[in-house]
């Protein structure tokens, strides 16, 4: 338990300094709290707003966890797909890498226009954000397996569907889980766009609302909320890496230079 | 006695593209494993073992000739063989019993069935501690006796072994080779047997099989006439001796080359 506290330290001790430097900085320079608020300006703010906060953030989680979900599960589907029937990866991978070239600014009031503002368009929005990771990273993942297992497993006469799922699937545990990362902070950003252009609640909402009033510390205390939810949202993650993925993969595999 | 495997005049000719030459790996090359023997196939590196393998297990397809397991054609068909290859291939997420399991699940034994006999050979041969660990903590030669138990258990009736011990050090590939014989003398199975190691050979086999090299084909048959049960005192025969240098002599290079 020990080392685990030492992985923690170097990071908490960054951070205190950081924000100790922007106080200071703040305090020093007297900027004004509409430009620049201070760390403590921001902490009480949030505590201030706390019920309106922890309201919207709900509304937020709610959605980024639905739309992760349906991403993941689509990205999840879409390798596996794609992996398995050779020529429908030739054909769709190009369309694929096309679809994250659309930028959500231009797609995302047409999802508002084409669904209304009820929660579908924003689902579809961080869904299309984050299969994206999921699927390339899978594939990356599928493609990889292993060459000598893959021999041994064909010369007993696995079949095609048992060499997916006990060879090909497990090996690419860990390639999904840096899918599913990525995807993770992804997710939230983009929850929060989804909440700017069409919805009445969330965080996006509240920081949309707080911008027109020209109330910074409030942003920023959306911001710091924002933050809190997307470490949550990897911790998970990780969380669940380390117990899905089992055996040999990282200890000691790959050098190190710690 | 009734054969096996029975492999009759089989070519493989591997078409050259632009930048490969066309290659003749193996060249009418016929034999039979009867059952319960253990064969082995000894020859130059690069003389198409491992492709005369895959062949038998229905990854590659010969140019000519036929192979047959247990009196069917075999030819391009998978599953009918039990495989141990050179690296042990543990996948590195099971534990040491699933991967036994899945071997045997791929065979067609039933999942309870499986795990019982798993659980219940690594007792036998003295593994029971590391049923449930994973791979990576295993020593190259305790990787290599699953590796074995697991070819051992699978239900089919010819075991391919290529070249199982050339990755372990002389000293574990002697208790190895020790080991196999003694799980194999109690529990015959056939057996088509890829080595390097002329000693190998004569220790496990009842009959050798010499290779030229490329394209192969059987230079000569060795029956190797030591009754059984043998142990690693056979080294010093005089007979083991005469015989390991006949085939040593065999599988020189050829000088004028
Ligand atoms: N798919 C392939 N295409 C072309 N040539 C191949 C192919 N597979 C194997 N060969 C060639 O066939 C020859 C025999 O290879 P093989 O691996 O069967 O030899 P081996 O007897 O097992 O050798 P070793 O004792 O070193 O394991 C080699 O020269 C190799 O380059
Ligand atoms: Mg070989």
């Amino acid at each position: 338990m020990g080392s685990k506290r030492a992985r923690l330290l170097p990071p908490l001790i960054v951070t205190a300094a950081f924000l100790l430097l922007w106080q200071a900085a703040v305090w020093l320079f007297g900027t004004d709290a509409y430009i620049l608020p201070s760390p403590s300006a921001i902490a009480k703010q949030a505590y201030d707003s706390a019920p309106q906060l922890a309201h919207h953030m709900w509304g937020t989680l709610r959605i980024t966890l639905i739309g992760f979900g349906a991403g993941a599960l689509l990205g999840f589907l879409i390798a596996a797909l794609l992996h398995v029937i050779p020529w429908v990866k030739s054909g769709f991978y190009p369309l694929l890498v096309l679809s994250q070239n659309v930028p959500i600014m231009a797609i995302g009031p047409l999802l508002v226009l084409w669904f209304g503002f009820g929660m579908l368009p924003r689902v579809i929005l961080i869904a299309l954000v984050t299969f994206f990771p999921v699927a390339v990273a899978m594939m990356t993942g599928l493609s990889k397996s292993d060459g000598r297992l893959f021999e041994y497993m064909r010369m007993i006469g696995a079949s095609p569907s048992r060499l997916f799922w006990r060879l090909e699937l497990p090996g690419a545990m860990p390639h999904l889980f840096s899918g599913l990362k990525i995807a993770a902070s992804y997710s939230v950003i983009s929850a929060i766009y989804a909440e700017a252009i069409g919805s009445d609640s969330g965080l996006g909402y509240f920081i949309l609302i707080a911008q027109h009033g020209f109330e910074t510390v409030k942003v920023f205390a959306a911001i710091a909320v924002i933050v809190l939810l997307s470490l949550a949202l990897f911790g998970v993650i990780a969380l669940a890496e380390r117990l899905f993925v089992r055996g040999g993969s990282p200890r000691g595999k790959e050098g190190s230079r710690s | 006695m009734s054969s096996v495997l029975e492999v009759r005049h089989l070519s493989k000719r591997f078409a050259g593209s632009r930048k490969t030459p066309a290659k003749e790996v193996l060249a009418d090359v016929s034999f039979q494993v009867g059952e319960g023997e253990f064969v082995t196939l000894i020859g130059p590196s690069g003389s198409g073992k491992t492709t005369l393998f895959r062949m038998i297990g229905g990854l590659e397809l010969p140019t000519e000739g036929d192979i047959s397991i247990d009196g069917a054609n075999a030819v391009g068909t998978r599953g009918h063989i039990a495989y141990m290859p050179q690296q042990a291939s543990l996948m590195p997420w099971l534990t040491v019993s699933a991967n036994i399991e899945l071997s045997l699940t791929i065979a067609g034994i039933g999942k309870r069935e499986a795990r019982a006999l798993a659980r219940d050979w690594l007792a036998r041969v003295g593994l029971e501690a590391t049923a449930h660990q994973y791979p990576d903590v295993l020593s190259g030669g305790m990787q290599q006796r699953v590796s074995f138990l697991r070819a051992l258990l699978s239900p089919q009736k010819l075991m391919c072994l290529d070249e199982p011990f050339s990755a372990l050090d002389a000293l574990t590939r002697q208790h190895m080779q020790a080991w196999l014989l003694s799980l194999w003398e109690s529990n015959r199975r056939s057996v088509l047997f890829v080595t390097h190691s002329i000693e190998e050979a004569l220790l496990l086999s009842d009959r050798i099989l010499v290779l030229s090299a490329a394209p192969a084909s059987i230079i000569r048959e060795v029956r190797v006439p030591f009754p059984r049960p043998r142990s690693e005192a056979l080294w010093g025969d005089a007979e083991f001796i005469r015989l390991k240098q006949e085939l040593y002599d065999m599988l020189r290079p050829d000088p004028t080359l």
